[in-house]
């Protein structure tokens, strides 16, 4: 191996992990925070009602979490495990072409720039109020940079490749560029104030080009394709490398693989109607959304129960490999949630659902189960071999693995009862159809769980140190190995 | 006949004709089972177990234009 002239080159992939791993426990500690917060309403203003209250109250906060945990964490996640697949299934290194290097280069160091200024305009409160696109439009252009930069990269690599066919995974990182790219354009259409008034308002300020219900049409469109393609597809992209090569077994099924693609992509757009049940839009578009999100649970199960079966006959290695342990609990969450989420679509239940903590739970056991669970297991897959050492704790990682797990399952059982109380309290009358409850009835019924859900955030938290604890110490000091013991499972020291 | 119903009988067209397509997709795969070049789709799979450069590629791309 030491005499091959051309190695694959890992380091745009270092600087995306080691983003991601920074901005994802700042994201989870805030979203800790907000959730102890929520618990103890006294958190809000712990530093004072003064001018520091602007800055450590829920409303604040709670955007900083979501959107630092999914472009932040998620985002980072991704593209580290873009130029690490990349390169391998295509079989073509970046080192090959300067362009190509300084093309990854320039889309790490503005999208980290553009990271910074977002999370500066969130603590300031600028925002243009659409739940998982608040970025005002000078913020919009800069992510249309790095996204178009990051589409340089895939097109620059499938162009110098030496592998004719794309991989699977290859599939799921175009179509999360492609409709990102669609999505984020077509909802951020917007007229900045300043400009189109001859100077009245901040010179950031914008207004959107589509007004009350198609405004809401285009943002859940948009909002519930964000979960697609930015949760969904890209995690899709890793598993379908990740698993098999740790497991060293080929995808159970690789034709079962390409049609779950095609379904997906033909199904998942048009679910956004869901989120908007029982509001002004045409009632032909909520019974489509309820329909496609129930129609989903199809690709879904196609792509996880793909991977469940790629471990047939090899079921020993989920006992005694923690990487194999993560993906595969990854993959079960993934079937878990959409099931949940179809579930949740279905109007008579979505009439109950709708604006409970029942959602918060639904979001949270999908993002901590599949989608963080699926990124720490490729980031344990990569660093052993970015560095050439073992890993360096496989307790650690163990430990870390149950941990996390009782993390989330306090966290959506609480949720769930907490949705369902809330959901049947809301609607509860007297035969006069005068309402049974306060909203501050609610309140207070909820608090048990509220802690519950606060203590699980804190123990995935915990977790989440352990994992980025046990990854720089193996960049450090885990033992040296070689090549040869790196290609399937992952060498590790107890 | 208005826009609105306009647009529920287009996206009851394309529906059907998309669910046509996507079976069709099916049914040719698990027909031919190989793909254009003549590789069997279940070759892919190797692509994420032999990835090394040194690897030789399942279908190689001719690079040299």
């Amino acid at each position: 191996m030491e005499n091959r002239p051309l190695e694959y080159d890992y380091s745009v992939s270092k600087l995306f992990i080691y983003t991601s791993l920074g901005i994802g426990f700042v994201g989870m500690l805030v979203g800790v925070i907000i959730a102890w917060e929520m618990a103890f309403p006294a958190i809000n203003t712990i530093f004072g009602d003064g001018a520091i209250a602007e800055y450590t109250n829920f409303s604040r906060l709670r955007v900083l979490h979501t959107d630092s945990v999914i472009y932040g964490f998620v985002l980072s996640g991704v593209w580290a495990t873009w130029y690490y697949v990349g390169q391998r299934v295509l079989k073509v290194s970046m080192a090959e072409s300067k362009t190509l290097m300084y093309v990854g280069y320039a889309h790490f160091w503005i999208y980290l720039f553009a990271a910074v200024v977002l999370v500066i305009s969130l603590l300031m409160g600028i925002t243009q109020s659409k739940e998982y696109a608040e970025f005002e439009w000078p913020l919009d252009l800069g992510i249309t940079t790095v996204w178009l930069l990051w589409g340089a990269s895939i097109a620059g690599l499938i162009g110098l490749r030496r592998e004719k066919t794309l991989y699977i995974s290859i599939w799921y990182y175009i179509a999360t560029f492609l409709a990102v790219a669609m999505l984020h354009l077509l909802n951020n259409l917007a007229i900045p104030t300043y400009y189109a008034s001859n100077g009245i308002g901040a010179w950031y300020h914008s207004v959107s080009m589509y007004a009350g219900t198609n405004d809401a049409l285009v943002q859940w469109w948009f909002g519930h394709n964000a979960v697609a393609f930015v949760l969904t597809t890209p995690i899709i992209a890793m598993i379908y490398y990740f698993l098999p090569k740790e497991s060293g077994q080929a995808i159970y099924s690789y034709k079962l693989s390409l049609l779950s693609f095609w379904g997906l992509m033909f199904i998942y757009l048009w679910a956004g109607g869901h989120h908007i049940l029982f509001s002004t839009v045409p009632d032909w578009v909520q019974t489509l959304g309820s329909v496609f999100s129930v129609i989903l649970i199809l690709p879904s199960w196609g792509s996880a129960i793909n991977m469940l079966l790629t471990m047939k006959g090899e079921w020993q290695q989920v006992a005694s490999n923690p990487i194999i342990k993560f993906m595969v609990m990854g993959s079960t969450f993934y079937m878990f949630s959409t099931l949940e989420g179809p579930i949740q679509a279905i109007k008579s239940v979505n009439a109950i659902a709708h604006f409970t903590d029942w959602i918060i739970g639904h979001v949270h056991d999908g993002a901590l189960g599949w989608v963080v669970f699926m990124i720490m297991g490729a980031v344990y897959h990569m660093i052993p071999r970015l560095y050439g050492r073992e890993i360096y704790s496989k307790k650690i990682m163990a430990t870390q693995f149950w941990i996390q797990t009782l993390g989330i399952v306090l966290y959506f059982t609480s949720m769930w009862i907490a949705g369902i109380t809330q959901g049947m309290m809301w609607r509860a009358h007297d035969e006069f159809g005068n309402l049974a409850y306060s909203f501050i009835d609610t309140v207070t019924v909820l608090h048990p769980y509220f802690v519950i859900r606060a203590v699980g955030g804190t123990l995935y938290l915990i977790g989440f140190a352990m994992f980025i604890y046990n990854v720089v110490m193996t960049a450090r000091n885990g033992r040296r190995v070689e090549a040869s013991e790196l290609h399937n499972t992952t060498p590790m020291a107890d | 006949m208005g826009i609105a119903e306009l647009q529920s009988y287009g996206f009851l067209t394309v529906t059907i004709f998309l669910t046509v397509a996507l079976y069709a997709y099916i049914y040719h795969l698990y027909k031919n089972r190989k793909d254009a070049d003549g590789h069997d789709y279940e070759d892919y799979a190797d692509l994420a177990l032999n990835d090394d450069l040194s690897d030789t590629p399942v279908n190689a791309k001719n690079r040299d234009k």
